[in-house]
């Protein structure tokens, strides 16, 4: 888009799918004489990954959703050449099923409020000059020629802005220990190392807005002072982000806007990408600062604390990409302005993402202390075939499980601990009534059994214990007294473990005890899972009023389970079924059934 | 074995063992996995004791001592592809190609992970072969996927499935006939 053209049709939530969508729009556009008029951009994540992939068109702001490669001939011919909408490419209302045409008119987006992913989707991330022309880098000449380091951390403390990796430490204070440690080198550093499953806003923003996250850094470090290396450390399995980052990093020295004497005021930094390499534990600031230093990512002993003693020993600021990219804006528009969204002790938006059983699977922005309840049937759309919620898991495997009953719950740093739940770096899942929470307990432990660095005793020993006993009890081989011993255990985990790994290790368990203890109960009492997901547990079966017997389970049970004669009803045999559930994937007539 | 790529991958980041993750990525992706070989030479020349190399190799999950199959086909389990029957999917490609996760086949062709989180949540539940995203898959789809593969054409299936609930009524002649 550095050329003026007279529309641009910018492409979001390719995933590494359609290869050939966007030749084949350079070449529809060839061919219909628009070269030099149309641009094509594959641009950042714009949010609503259920449709993607998504195309905006600017100016104008038409939004198309699942654009296909075969859907170019039209779309070029009836919106580039004739200036009408594609309908049939257009956002559909999940409930009404009503087409809205433009971006602004979608209810997924209009109860957002983008801030930090404002741009995001909406300039091409490869190039500066895009970033420039949305006011990037302005944030960075003011505080460097007009702030002093100590105005430019006064600011952010005022602001009220909170890490958004998930502790929500207070930014300001940690620059300010930073700065008052004494040490002739510092660091800064930002975590992109999204570990938690489920999880995806640093991805998009490394990808999609890589120079807000530098310009960030750029002040972090000159606030703090004696900082000339910082280093972004990425998840490995991002490699798009990693791409994207090295690309606006050479851009910005390029423009003087990193490396000596930026912006000729005398202030040098360089800024350089680590890859992780697959490890939850490196999430966790001690684990990845030893990973940083080309050492095995296990958590260090807190004696000091990173403001302190950090990377090499040397006092280090440590802040999620997401907090990083929140200081522009601060510096730009001020911390009154920044501290207006939010709730009192939760300042600011935060991304979310939005997954499991919900309509638009997607990445939102919303202001602290929007109600859950907002979230999910507002911005979500709510729950897909019009199912009953249960429960939303936020924090990843730190987190915990809040039950619907909490619908009105203010999603804030404090609110969420209370609930027995953390903000943590912003994951949301949904879950309906087929998920089994005793389940979804065991699942987070044998993450975390796989994630546990092993070093100390508490995290790698608890953590297996609490699994046996949950395996157990989702075997059908419970007994009560476990639930006890449960959360003894729990209690162990979460004061003696060495890191944040192992302290927040027995959330998942915990949270699901106090919410839904009565499908534990029904696990090891009644030999039940109400969910009908813990196989030793439940029973396929075919109903038979609605069986037709078209003998596609048959056909596809590769046991060979099932047997009936053509136009009767079928029967599964349970002693050869292994449960599955593929019968119940391919029946057309909901004819299969779990009890 | 020729070790000319990992001398070039270690003269590009210079030798220093602050680089020593780096430079086990890139042999990683050269390779599809760290050879002995290529371990005692970056050891040598980051000079760091073998030991330590082996042990960075053994903790993050990225690397592997054994060569990976053609297609490394990888069945995510993070938390939204679990709800969404992500186990069940990993099942149907153990059962189809008859080994567990992190193993590979006997012929090389294939090597299965389960892995926690691709960050494409909306399409899940997703398998990844190679590079390439699959998405929404059924136990169905992805022995289909699997078959397909084997044999060398993979077809695309990418619309996603209507919820149970909103689908219209089927009336019985759209079905294959039984047999």
């Amino acid at each position: 888009m550095a050329e003026r053209h007279r529309a641009d049709l910018l492409i979001s939530c390719l995933h590494g799918r359609y290869p050939e969508l966007i030749p084949t729009l350079q070449e529809e556009i060839e061919r219909r004489g628009l070269t030099g008029e149309v641009g094509v951009v594959e641009a950042g994540c714009r949010g609503l990954c259920a449709m993607g992939p998504v195309m905006l068109i600017k100016p104008g702001g038409l939004f198309y959703t699942n654009v296909q490669p075969a859907d170019v001939p039209e779309l070029v011919e009836e919106t580039l050449i004739k200036g009408r909408a594609v309908e049939r490419l257009a956002y559909k209302e999940p409930v009404t099923h009503q087409s809205v045409c433009y971006y602004e008119d979608i209810p997924f987006y209009s109860k957002q409020v983008r801030h930090v992913m404002h741009d995001c989707g909406m300039i091409d991330p490869q190039s500066i000059e895009e970033y420039i022309a949305v006011g990037g880098y302005q944030a960075l000449s003011k505080a460097l020629t007009t702030m002093t380091p100590k105005e430019i951390i006064e600011e952010v403390k005022k602001s009220g802005l909170r890490g958004r990796g998930g502790a929500g430490f207070s930014t300001g204070w940690k620059w300010e220990a930073t700065r008052q440690s004494a040490g002739d080198v510092r660091y800064a550093i930002a975590n992109g190392d999204e570990g938690d499953p489920g999880a995806f806003m640093n991805r998009s923003l490394m990808e999609g807005d890589p120079h807000a996250i530098i310009e960030g850094m750029v002040i972090g470090a000159y606030a703090i002072g004696n900082v000339r290396n910082a280093y972004i450390y990425v998840r490995d399995e991002y490699p798009l982000a990693v791409s994207n980052l090295n690309i606006a990093l050479e851009q910005a020295r390029e423009y003087g806007l990193l490396g000596e004497d930026i912006l000729g005021t005398g202030f040098d930094l360089d800024i350089k990408v680590v890859r992780g390499a697959g490890a939850f534990v490196c999430g966790e600031s001690s684990a990845l600062m030893q990973s940083v230093e080309g050492k095995v990512g296990e958590p260090r002993p807190k004696h000091y604390h990173a403001t302190e003693r950090g990377l090499w020993g040397q006092p280090t600021a440590l802040n999620n990409v997401e907090t990083w990219a929140n200081i522009p804006l601060i510096i730009n528009k001020g911390a009154e302005w920044f501290a207006s969204f939010g709730t009192e002790n939760s300042k600011g938006t935060k991304t979310f993402c939005l997954a499991g059983q919900i309509q638009n699977t997607g990445l939102i922005e919303v202001p602290m202390g929007i109600t859950l309840r907002e979230v999910i049937y507002d911005i979500g759309g709510g729950i897909p075939g019009g199912r009953e919620l249960k429960a939303v898991q936020t924090g990843g495997p730190s987190g915990g499980c809040i039950p619907a009953s909490l619908l009105d719950l203010p999603v804030d740093y404090d609110s969420l601990v209370e609930a027995g739940s953390m903000m943590g770096s912003g994951g949301m899942i949904v879950m309906d009534d087929r998920t089994c929470m005793v389940d979804i307990a065991r699942y987070f432990l044998e993450f975390l059994k796989e994630e546990s660095c092993g070093k100390c005793s508490p995290c790698r020993e608890g953590i297996r214990a609490m699994l046996e006993i949950l395996t157990r009890i989702t075997e059908g081989q419970g007994k009560m007294a476990d639930l006890e011993t449960l959360e003894t255990l729990a209690k162990t985990v979460q004061t003696a473990s060495l890191c944040g790994l192992g302290k927040s290790a027995p959330n998942p368990v915990i949270s699901t005890l106090r919410h839904f203890r009565d499908e534990y109960v029904a696990h090891i009492e009644d030999k039940k899972c109400p969910a009908g997901v813990c196989k030793a547990l439940i029973e396929y079966y075919i109903i038979e009023d609605k069986c037709l017997g078209c003998g596609l389970c048959r056909r596809k049970c590769p046991q060979g389970a099932i047997s009936g004669e053509k136009k009767e009803v079928h029967v599964i045999d349970p002693a050869l079924c292994i449960k599955c559930g593929i019968c119940r994937d391919v029946c057309k007539f909901d004819a299969v059934g779990v009890r | 074995m020729n070790l000319d790529r990992v001398n070039q991958i270690i003269n590009g980041y210079g030798a220093d063992r602050a680089v020593s993750l780096a430079v086990l990525q890139d042999i990683q992706r050269e390779y599809n996995y760290l050879p002995r070989e290529a371990l005692e030479l970056a050891a040598g020349r980051l000079d760091m004791p073998l030991g330590e190399i082996y042990r960075m190799a053994t903790f993050f999950t990225a690397f592997s001592l054994q060569p990976k199959g053609e297609y490394v086909c990888k069945v995510c389990l993070g938390t939204a592809c679990h709800v969404r029957g992500g186990a069940r999917i990993l099942e149907a490609v153990e059962r189809e190609l008859d080994i567990k996760a992190g193993q590979t086949t006997s012929d090389g062709k294939f090597s299965l992970e389960a892995v926690r989180c691709v960050g494409a949540c909306a399409l899940g539940p997703i398998v990844m072969v190679n590079e390439e995203p699959h998405a929404y898959m059924t136990p169905d789809k992805a022995s289909k996927l699997i078959v397909q593969l084997a044999a060398g054409k993979v077809e695309r299936v990418e619309a996603p499935p209507a919820p149970r609930s909103a689908r219209a009524p089927i009336d019985l002649s759209s079905v294959p006939p039984a047999g």
